[in-house]
């Protein structure tokens, strides 16, 4: 922080278009942003992921310029933006319930950052026109705000956030209120139309799948700190520690000792594979990794619960003195609740996080 | 930038409020050059005087729950149902308000007192009880209550009472639970403000009150203006000036706890037609209400204004042979006029910069204090900022006694609470994300208030500018003592008839006051008209 912020030499990587280093914000004394350090580069789309009260919320407006920082700092293109107000900073932000104004219409709305900007009369036509076009809403310059449907007030929000045409563009909860298959439809769509314009895009969610198929790099937060990052491939093969796997969904979580190739666990001794930390580890067991065999095989264990899953069957098994396992397997092999069977690992399925 | 917002309405209250006060404390307080502090305990100690302050404090609380119970209903009635005449009705009520005391005084003398309506009628007198008081009390805040309630409760989203329909709430239980939490702020603040104005009731108990009551208002001007004590006016002063202190500081605590941010819809989606024989009878019982207890007192008035052939009180208006004035007292309404447009826009002005400042949530103590200190020129008598002025301003560094100046700011300073209580809550109640978007959206401070606020408190601020106009058409407590001889007010006009003698004098003053009247309702519903015409505006 010693570093003059308007020194010739820009501390991060020219490309980085946004910059945070050490980002601090507490209230009441208790850190929502805890010394965050991130960079985003143009054209990707990082997505911030974590349960409510992470912090995530408060780094969009740190950002935005919203929330006044206790310590470090913001740079956008390089510069610092200590001091440069909100309505300055020339970034979006699509607010978690979209906050569209509302004694305007959908074009009233759409046409206010570039109205803001000095636009003229015509141009904002055009800008509303062609940004309605784009979310899908042709002709809807008109209409109410209060007449939209949910989606419909998101495409709106999308529409205003993006029509200064922002160098950030950031989604707080994008489609956190909408039904899953509207969402699941609209991540897509979102996806394909960032690609298509090359926008920056920063957002936060609760939602793995959302990020997930959203974005190009997930941070994953905790109480305010950054606790991994990497593609979502990356995250979902490898997560760092227990936190990020339960907040992932998963729940084979186990303290183990390591030694060599095998895990001493309450289940019995698990596979490791080769050059995996030793000494006492906390191991991960997805889903796919735990075999059902024959009760008198492996772990024995009874059936406590099965649920319909779609694509497989997660099966819930009470080992005798060990915490429960979650299984996946195929429809047809499921057993029914109350079955004894047994259970083997799968090395390739099993993860040493830390 | 919200010190500076603070800084011009401080300036404002330092110089043409705190520093009068102080010198009319220090004038009353300081005998030869010495501080007589123990006058306090003195003035207190005496029968009569605590008396006074018990007979003040429960006259206003009762007022206050009658006030409210009446009201209320009414509220409701112009929130929710739309029926044929509203507009004229609402303008009709809040007429009252804007209304000399003093008139009201004998409108209401005529009307239960000796050889009033009722004792010709049934020889029913009521002048010599603490009911003639009441009523009058009632007659002047119904609009108070309907106007700062009704105007949240027209825009607070009725599904919300709906959702809680859905839940299993009965009517009554979805009211009680849903919007009534959601009203508590205004029905609050209204509460206070009618407490306030009833607690400082000086023309009607003076007129009405009879040797019997008195308020602590007509005790400080008894002893200025009769006694010419102006020790003991201090002292009272002071008390005056300490209980309603106390009373604000608990109001702007109760405030901050409970406000917090409603879902406001435009006023015109909430109101309907009544349905059903239930809704029907409460708009009956609220229209008979405004009938019986607003407009009678009125068309009494007006009925005794007509007292003499050939309009002739009207006509000797326009005369200046009277000898009570320099001028006709018909030159009073132009002056009238003049006086409110200008204390209008200080007031506007000057609370709309406190509002501004106060909205923020995160404001500091020192912003909330000037919130509760912005309501103490409401609960000072006006008597003593009129007082206060004609002592203060009258010598350098400020001498504004020849100004016409001087009149305005002392109306201005009364209106200012007026549109600082009624602009708050709704200012309070917008969302502060909405302005965020606003702000990301590339507009400067300034652009996010007018592109976001404003249009939200539009409605609010031409309430808040009407209040402030009506309030200054209708100030008398401190106009009486700065209002030069030849530029006359309307009300203090009024007074000075009612002051002499004979039935011309007296049948003039009823119809200097029915002008007065009809003025008042003119503006407003002028300012009903402005509104609707602007509601679904962008």
């Amino acid at each position: 922080m010693a570093k003059s912020p308007h020194g010739p030499q820009s501390p991060q990587s020219p490309q980085s278009l946004l910059s945070l280093e050490g980002a601090t914000v507490r209230f009441d004394g208790r850190a929502a942003l805890d010394a965050v350090d991130l960079d985003v580069a143009e054209h990707e789309i990082v997505c911030v992921l974590g349960p409510s009260g992470s912090g995530k919320s408060t780094l969009l407006r740190a950002v935005a310029g919203l929330q006044p920082l206790d310590a470090g700092r913001v740079s956008l293109d390089g510069r610092d933006q200590a001091g440069v107000p909100a309505h300055k900073r020339g970034v979006g932000l699509m607010f978690q319930d979209h906050q569209l104004f509302p004694q305007r219409d959908v074009g009233g709305n759409v046409a206010f950052g570039t109205r803001m900007h000095g636009a003229s009369k015509s141009e904002q036509v055009d800008r509303v026109r062609e940004l309605l076009d784009l979310v899908g809403l042709p002709g809807a310059a008109r209409r109410a705000v209060a007449s939209l449907s949910g989606g419909e007030q998101q495409r709106v929000a999308l529409a205003r956030a993006l029509a200064p045409r922002p160098r950030l563009l950031m989604l707080d909860e994008p489609l956190g209120q909408l039904d899953r298959s509207l969402r699941e439809r609209l991540v897509v769509e979102l996806r394909e139309l960032f690609g298509r314009l090359g926008t920056t895009v920063l957002a936060v969610t609760h939602d793995q799948g959302e990020a997930f198929a959203l974005a190009d790099r997930v941070v994953v937060m905790r109480d305010g700190r950054i606790a991994q990052t990497g593609t979502p491939l990356q995250v979902w093969q490898r997560p760092v520690d227990e936190f990020v796997a339960r907040f992932l969904g998963f729940d084979n979580v186990v303290r183990g000792t390591v030694v060599g190739e095998a895990a001493d666990t309450p289940w019995g001794k698990l596979p490791v594979g080769e050059g995996a930390a030793q000494g006492t580890r906390t191991l991960l067991v997805r889903p796919a990794g735990v075999r059902l065999v024959a009760a008198d095989a492996g772990l024995r264990c009874t059936v406590a619960a099965r649920t319909f899953k779609g694509t497989h069957v997660a099966v819930h098994l009470q080992p005798e003195d060990a915490p429960r396992l979650e299984a996946a397997c195929a429809l047809r092999d499921a057993p029914e609740v109350g079955d004894a069977v047994g259970v083997e690992f799968d090395a390739t399925e099993i993860v040493v996080l830390d | 930038m919200r010190l500076g917002l603070v800084a011009v309405p401080v300036a404002f209250f330092g110089l043409f409020f705190a520093y009068p006060v102080a010198a009319i404390v220090v004038r009353g307080l300081k005998v030869d050059g010495v501080w007589q502090f123990g006058r306090l305990w003195e003035v207190l100690g005496e029968s009569d005087i605590r008396h006074v302050l018990w007979f003040t404090t429960w006259q206003a609380l009762a007022s206050t729950v009658l006030t409210l119970l009446i009201a209320l209903p009414g509220a409701y009635v112009f929130a929710r149902f739309d029926f044929p005449g509203k507009q004229v009705l609402r303008a009709v009520v809040t007429v009252p308000f804007v209304l000399p005391t003093v008139v009201v005084g004998t409108a209401f003398l005529a009307l239960v007192g000796r050889g009033g309506l009722l004792d010709e009628l049934w020889g029913i007198r009521l002048d010599t009880t603490v009911w003639a008081i009441l009523l009058a009390h009632v007659f002047f805040n119904y609009a108070v209550v309907v106007r700062t309630v009704g105007g949240l409760w027209s825009q607070l989203d009725p599904r919300q009472e709906e959702a809680a329909r859905m839940l299993g709430a009965s009517p009554l239980k979805a009211w009680r639970r849903v919007t009534l939490p959601a009203l508590a702020p205004a029905v609050a603040a209204a509460a206070l403000m009618v407490f306030l104005f009833t607690f400082t009731s000086f023309g009607v108990v003076q007129i009405l009150g009879g040797p019997t009551f008195s308020t602590l208002e007509v005790e400080i001007y008894r002893q200025t203006s009769e006694i010419f004590d102006l020790s003991t006016a201090a002292v009272l002063t002071i008390i005056q000036f300490l209980a309603v202190g106390a009373i604000l500081a608990v109001h702007a605590w109760t405030v901050r706890r409970r406000e917090s941010a409603l879902r406001l819809v435009d006023a015109s989606v909430t109101a309907r037609r009544p349905r059903g024989a239930g809704q029907w009878a409460l708009l009956a019982g609220v229209l008979a209400v405004v009938v019986v207890l607003l407009l009678l007192p009125l068309a009494v008035l007006v009925q005794r204004s007509l007292d003499a052939p050939d309009f002739g009180y009207y006509r000797a208006l326009t005369s200046a042979d009277g000898g009570v004035f320099l001028v006709a007292p018909i030159e009073a309404i132009g002056n009238s006029l003049q006086y409110a447009v200008v204390a209008t826009l200080i007031a506007v002005l000057i609370g709309g910069l406190a509002a501004a400042a106060l909205t923020r949530r995160d404001a500091g103590r020192f912003v909330r204090g000037f919130d509760a200190l912005l309501m103490l020129p409401l609960g000072v008598s006006a008597v003593t900022v009129g007082f206060g002025f004609l002592i203060a301003l009258d010598e350098p560094p400020l001498d504004l006694r020849s100004t016409w100046i001087l009149v305005p700011l002392a109306q201005a300073l009364v209106g200012v609470p007026f549109v600082v209580r009624t602009m708050l809550p709704v200012l309070r109640a917008v969302d502060q994300r909405l302005r965020e978007a606003a702000s990301v959206l590339g507009a400067s401070p300034w652009r996010v208030w007018r592109e976001v606020d404003l249009p939200m408190v539009r409605r609010a601020l031409l309430i808040a500018a009407g209040f402030a106009f009506a309030v200054s058409l209708g100030e008398f407590g401190a106009t009486v003592f700065i209002a030069r001889p030849d530029n006359p007010t309307l009300p203090v006009a009024v007074a000075r008839l009612l002051g002499r003698a004979g039935e011309l004098n007296y049948g003039q003053a009823m119809a200097l006051s029915t002008v007065l009247m009809v003025v008042c309702a003119v503006a407003l519903l002028v300012l009903e008209r402005l509104r609707t015409d602007r509601t679904g505006e962008f």
